[in-house]
């Protein structure tokens, strides 16, 4: 089953490696890895999407709980939580398929951030399902770029 | 006052209450060696990194203080990596110090630069390279805490040049607070009453120890425990020691080599009580068919080791110690118990597995030479079981666990988790440093003792008169016993009849040397060179193809034992 983990960890050089390498050296797998700085200076949140039975992804949480310079660590996948991801495409955009691509951006609310005579550059946000499912419809377009920023997640505030 | 780096990392190790670190210099730590001279720390010059890491490691295992050591950078720090690896595996307390070229040059590839900390990410428990001189007094406290406390593990810390030759103010740290590091110590009491409850109910109570019995200093209580509740105990090869091998409810060690008693009473348990053990594949074989019958207790400070290889029943995070006093605590409180009553049809089984199947060996083999199991006897019966032993590793090492009964903790070292070849006679001289009075004895392979053997210049140098007892097989034992009973005798590359004369080898050292072929000649000249204030060799020809006997076969159940 996908789990999707918050991790918080001290922002030391080393850090990052760290964590790759208990993933890499203990055969567990990485689907996204997100990094960014916290508002509290010298901590970090990574959040990783990952997938195992549950025996694994148990012993992920424990391996990375060991990890000194992890803080905390949450299996948001046990809790409701709001789930993003942010994802760059470029795709082919004909004049005849324009209109078709833009219309297809607004349905999923994409933002266009970059045009040219014969491409479109879409932003656009949401979950797994959402990104997977605009992904399906570009595709007959030609993707000729793709970069995603890793999933992001956050428990919300009501546990209902 | 200010001092530079050199000063605040002896002051540093002064105020840890250091004594003795193992090193070898270089143009990134002479800095640090220029300063030594003035600190009450004595220094051991060892002739391998690899050595200087393994005595830290021998040092610690024997008296539950970190070992330390010090290295330049470079091949320095890369030659310490299999020492590391290995009280990493264990678990055992060592502060590795490297040198490290001036940060400016750090990343340029610059003469003897290595990224250590990068390299040994994996197999230390935590890791550092100190930036700044301010940083170095409080990167040596938690070095020494992280190392120290929860799981115990080796700690390295990266000291570049300039940071050596920086100065500041200098003042230790008296307190430390790592907000991302809080082991726990203390277990949960309803985890523990629910132990106590479900051992009151068993039948066929059995205890699994490991090594975390030793460090956390807990086997006074386990023996106390098993004795006043009449629960039989096995051990793995980390937890020998930890209770007396004497002892009537002592099964000897479980596993791939373990008693016929010991997997036997596994098999039959139905409640098997692990404390800081970790299910390893060693101890296990076939993870599916381990203890079947079992319902598992297993306390462990790491919660990693827990539910990692198998399901447990009642998992119990805490220091082995704390655990075990609370368990105790608890089972007092069932009253009405008579526990001896109670378990003595399980123990009066499993004691009869221990009388018609003791490990044992034929006195005489194909070649008629001295039988190495003989040689373990005996330096049992000579030593009366109060030597520190430790080994190297294959045969050796499992015939030094076989036949030599450990009374306390702390008296048996041996590589159980890398199996380092090579581990056990720098680590006989990290032992010897730290108890002189002792007897240290290192069992040794002819093919093991050969990979560190330059040590023997530090063991003379020093006056450490550390025993070698080569049970000298000439081959690399193990693998040729592999050989032999799982790839049709092929014994391609184990062959090692092209070997020193240890006699005259332990002589160009100026250490004695002795050479044993007669079985009668064992006593005599054991006896002799224990007696000796020097470091000695004691070269004795044992039956070459001599097996290992129980052996579960890799993978296979430990049921399913080959037995003498
Ligand atoms: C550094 C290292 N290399 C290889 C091995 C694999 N190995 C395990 S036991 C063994 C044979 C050891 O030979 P010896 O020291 O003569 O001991 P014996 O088994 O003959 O008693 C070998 C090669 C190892 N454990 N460690
Ligand atoms: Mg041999």
């Amino acid at each position: 089953m996908r789990h999707v983990l918050s991790v918080l960890v001290e922002n030391e050089p080393g850090v990052l490696s760290r964590v790759a390498g208990l993933f890499s050296g203990r055969g567990f797998n990485i689907d996204t890895l997100n990094v960014g700085p916290t508002l509290e200076k010298g901590v970090s949140l990574m959040t990783i999407s990952t997938h195992g039975e549950e025996q694994i992804i148990e012993q992920i949480i424990k391996q990375l709980r060991k990890v000194i310079t992890v803080i905390k660590v949450v299996d948001l996948s046990n809790a409701r939580a709001v789930e993003r991801e942010m994802v760059l495409l470029k795709v082919n955009a004909a004049d005849h398929n324009r209109a078709e691509i833009l219309r297809i951006a607004d349905i999923f609310r994409c933002k266009v951030v970059d045009v040219s005579v014969d491409e479109l550059t879409l932003e656009v946000t949401g979950d797994q399902g959402k990104i997977k499912a605009i992904v399906n419809l570009l595709q007959r377009f030609g993707i000729k770029e793709f970069a995603r920023t890793g999933t992001v997640a956050m428990r919300r505030s009501m546990q209902l | 006052m200010e001092l530079t780096g050199a000063q605040i990392l002896l002051e540093s190790l002064k105020q840890e209450g250091v004594k003795h670190i193992f090193g070898f210099p270089g143009g990134a730590v002479i800095d640090i060696y220029d300063e030594l001279p003035r600190y009450p720390i004595e220094h051991f010059l060892v002739r391998h990194e690899q050595g200087a890491v393994h005595a830290a490691d021998g040092y610690a295992r024997s008296t539950g203080k970190v070992g330390v050591c010090l290295v330049t950078s470079g091949p320095g720090a890369t030659n310490t990596v299999t020492g590391i690896a290995t009280a990493y595996m264990d678990s055992i307390p060592v502060v590795i110090f490297t040198g490290q070229v001036p940060t400016a040059l750090i990343g340029n590839d610059a003469f003897q630069e290595v990224d250590i900390v990068g390299i040994t990410r994996p197999c230390t428990k935590h890791n550092y390279l100190v930036k700044d001189v301010k940083d170095l007094a409080r990167t040596i406290k938690q070095a020494f805490y992280i190392a120290s406390s929860g799981r115990p593990g080796p700690v390295l810390v990266d000291l570049p040049k300039d940071v050596m030759q920086a100065r500041t103010e200098f003042e230790y740290p008296k307190t430390i607070s790592l907000r991302s590091y809080n082991p726990n110590y203390t277990p949960n009491r309803k985890q523990v009453k629910n132990a106590a409850r479900l051992i009151s109910k068993a039948e066929r109570p059995l205890i699994y120890s490991g090594g975390g019995v030793i460090s956390s200093h807990a086997g006074e209580v386990l023996t106390r425990l098993a004795r006043r509740f009449s629960l039989p105990v096995t051990s793995t090869l980390m937890g020998l020691g930890a209770f007396p091998g004497n002892d009537p409810l002592w099964l000897g060690m479980l596993g791939m080599h373990g008693t016929y008693a010991a997997n036997m009473a596994v098999n039959n348990s139905d409640v098997l009580i692990s404390i800081g053990a970790r299910f390893d594949d060693r101890v296990t074989g076939k993870v599916s068919t381990f203890a079947p019958r079992a319902k598992i207790i297993h306390i462990d400070i790491a919660p990693t080791s827990i539910r990692k290889n198998v399901n447990v029943h009642i998992p119990i995070v805490s220091d082995c110690l704390n655990a075990l006093k609370a368990l105790e605590e608890d089972l007092d409180e069932l009253s009405g118990i008579d526990w001896e009553e109670k378990h003595s049809a399980w123990v009066k089984t499993v004691t009869g597995w221990c009388r018609e199947h003791p490990v044992k060996y034929e006195p005489v083999g194909k070649t008629g030479r001295i039988k190495p199991q003989y040689v373990m006897e005996r330096i049992y019966e000579l030593t009366k079981g109060e030597a520190i032993i430790a080994t190297e590793v294959g045969q050796n090492q499992m015939w030094a666990a076989q036949f030599y009964k450990y009374h306390h903790p702390r008296t048996w070292l041996s590589s159980g988790g890398l199996g380092t070849m090579g581990y056990g006679f720098p680590a006989a001289i990290g032992a010897q440093v730290a108890n002189p009075g002792k007897l240290v004895i290192d069992i040794a392979g002819d093919g093991s003792i050969q990979m560190n053997i330059q040590e023997m210049a530090t063991a003379v140098c020093y006056n450490l008169p550390v025993k070698i007892v080569i049970l000298n097989n000439s081959y690399l034992g193990m693998v040729r016993q592999w050989q032999e009973l799982f790839y049709n005798k092929n014994y391609c590359a184990t062959c090692l009849d092209t070997a020193p004369d240890f006699v005259k080898l332990a002589e160009a050292y100026g250490a004695e040397g002795y050479l044993v072929e007669k079985t009668e000649d064992v006593v005599p000249v054991l006896t002799r060179a224990f007696a000796s204030p020097k470091t000695c060799i004691v070269d004795i020809r044992v039956e070459p193809e001599e097996n290992v006997y129980p052996m579960v076969p890799a993978g296979a159940s430990l049921t399913e034992m080959l037995l003498v």
